[in-house]
């Protein structure tokens, strides 16, 4: 073991041809093991005890979820709702600028361990994506259903680099603790603090990268619905379907 | 000395109560399969060290089969309403903040400060882990000031956490499944493999090339795997930690952090992140859901990007100080 042949490899083709195929990710991982020790040289026996012996080491990667408990506790006490008032209280006019100030709020957040606070199903479907586009058509009037979809796509994208790029700041999320366990097998202990200071500069990149991309948004869908206008066969639908509640 | 042994207790009891709380819940038609799969998982947490690593192997395929074939259920615990939710968020007002942030304020206090506190040379906390512990406590601490200001049921906090993942379901072991077949990887030498196929067909011999080759390695590994997660430790292994951090002699904390938000540029783009991209496409009712890149998947591109080529730009600036 060690001096892997190309053979190895085929672990990794198990992993892209099964979520290729849409098979339960559980289940696709637990072939790629199995796969991976077997053409590696090991019995299934061996390839088994090598899986249980990580999983079990990486136990700590799951223990995040204690924080279920309270989070659920805070969200049945109106957390969610406060949220959503708080949000409300902030008068954006623009898609864009609502968009950034979600940014800036997912970021944060994600940055101080609330991750679980905000979310597509929570948080973009009935909050976000709706405010987003109802400040549109108060700037623009009616939109198309181009830029309706365009406006919605941004809000889940918000929504996944706001928390990607703000997680890793928080010193006790999954993947900074994977960072941790990694180096630890190599013989390099590094504290979690270590890890989430150096995610600070790209979240400042990221910030300043898609902060732009959102205000540059504003004026794409301007010129959109201006665009759309102009033609009378592209008019825009005022029937535009609102999201199924 | 409070170990993490403590945490993997409690966890196990939280997770034995999803199991007990989910046999008892009638509206979940797949009820004993929620019960079967946070069963083991308590299991897991309360006597992992003393299965042996076959057992524990056993317990991961038992975990597959239960969760990941034939999927869980989702439970129905009894909740709030909306209009009490709303009733409760101006009743409590912006407390219900402060209660949410004594988790990580806790976490931060203990990660700062009860880690250098000792008694007679013992630590108080296990030093390797005392971050975890930290949000452990903080989790009972939050939990002590929340239950103090809103006076729930006594179950309440048990029944909400099942509510809640439940709805995350089978993906909540899907990182430590991936963290674990990072180490299989690791193991059968696949990192070695690609870092030779890296070696044989990147140029790595300048700093910067090979900057350039982690950080994209890790992106487009990612983008394969769909998780930053199983691409990590591949292509640290591969490039990171014998070529940036051996060779170069880059800082391990620059490269591993700015190294694995590389792979995140690389979540962005792709439809096996199946959480991220594809999900919210569909909450969004988009016409385009079922194309392999769809509207929200578009939309991150530029950003995945632009991201990525700074992620380069600050590794190389910061990890060889």
């Amino acid at each position: 073991m060690g001096e892997g042949s190309i053979l190895t490899l085929l672990g990794i083709a198990v992993v892209v041809v099964g979520f290729m195929a849409r098979i339960n990710p559980l289940a696709v991982i637990l072939a790629a093991a199995l796969v991976t020790g077997i053409t590696g040289g090991l019995t299934l026996p061996e390839t088994l005890a090598a899986l249980g012996k990580a999983f079990n080491d990486n136990r700590y990667v799951s223990a995040v979820w204690l924080v279920l408990p309270v989070i659920g506790l805070l969200e049945r006490s109106g957390l969610q709702e406060r949220a959503r008032a708080l949000i409300g209280r902030i008068r954006a006019a623009t898609a864009g600028r609502l968009l950034l100030i979600y940014l800036v709020f997912r970021q944060i957040g994600a940055a101080v361990g609330l991750k679980d606070i905000a979310g597509h199903p929570q948080m973009v479907r009935p909050l976000v994506a709706p405010m987003a586009e109802a400040a549109a058509e108060n700037r623009l009037g009616p939109i198309s259903e181009r830029t309706r979809f365009r406006i919605r796509s941004h809000s889940a994208a918000v929504d996944n680099i706001g928390l990607f790029f703000g997680e890793d700041i928080f010193i006790a999320i999954a993947s900074i603790l994977l960072i941790k366990g990694f180096l630890e097998q190599n013989g390099i202990i590094v504290e979690p603090l270590q890890l989430s200071v150096w995610a600070i500069p790209t979240a400042l990149a990221a910030f300043a990268i898609h902060g732009t991309r959102l205000l540059l948004l504003d004026r794409r869908l301007k010129r959109e619905t201006a665009a759309e206008a102009a033609l009378p066969d592209a008019a825009p639908e005022p029937a535009a379907p609102e999201l199924a509640r | 000395m409070i170990t993490i042994q403590w945490l993997y207790v409690l966890a196990g009891l939280v997770f034995g109560a999803f199991a007990v709380l989910s046999a008892r819940d009638p509206a979940n038609p797949k009820r004993l399969r929620n019960t079967g799969f946070w069963g083991l998982l308590s299991l897991s947490f309360l006597f992992g060290d003393l299965l042996g690593d076959l057992g524990n192997g056993l317990l991961v395929v038992a975990l597959v089969v239960v969760g990941g074939i034939g999927g869980l259920g989702l439970g129905r615990p009894a909740t709030t309403t909306p209009e009490q939710r709303r009733e409760g968020s101006s009743r409590w007002g912006n407390k219900l903040f402060l209660c949410a942030l004594t988790i990580p304020a806790v976490t931060l206090f203990g990660a700062l400060v009860l880690k250098e506190i000792e008694f007679g040379g013992v630590p108080l906390l296990e030093p390797k882990q005392a971050t975890l512990i930290s949000l452990g406590m903080g989790v009972l601490v939050a939990l002590a000031v929340t239950s103090a200001l809103t006076r729930p049921p006594p179950l309440a906090p048990l029944q909400e956490g099942r509510r809640l993942i439940d709805t995350v379901g089978w993906a909540a072991i899907l990182p430590q499944m991936l963290a674990s077949l990072g180490a299989v990887f690791a193991l059968a030498g696949v990192g070695e493999v690609i870092g030779g196929l890296a070696g044989d067909y990147l140029p790595l011999g300048t700093r910067l090339a090979a900057v350039v080759a982690y950080c994209l390695g890790m992106a487009m590994f990612t983008f394969i795997m769909g998780n930053a997660f199983a691409a990590f430790p591949v292509m640290t292994a591969a490039i990171g930690l014998p070529i940036l951090i051996g060779r170069f002699g880059g800082d391990p904390a620059v490269v591993c952090a700015i190294g694995m938000l590389a792979g995140f540029c690389g979540t962005l783009t792709t439809p096996m992140a199946a959480n991220f991209n594809v999900v919210p496409a569909n909450l969004l009712e988009l016409p385009d859901r079922h194309a392999p890149f769809n509207g929200v998947i578009r939309a991150q591109v530029p950003t995945a990007a632009l991201v990525l080529l700074a992620n380069m730009v600050l590794m190389f600036l910061l990890a060889f100080r």
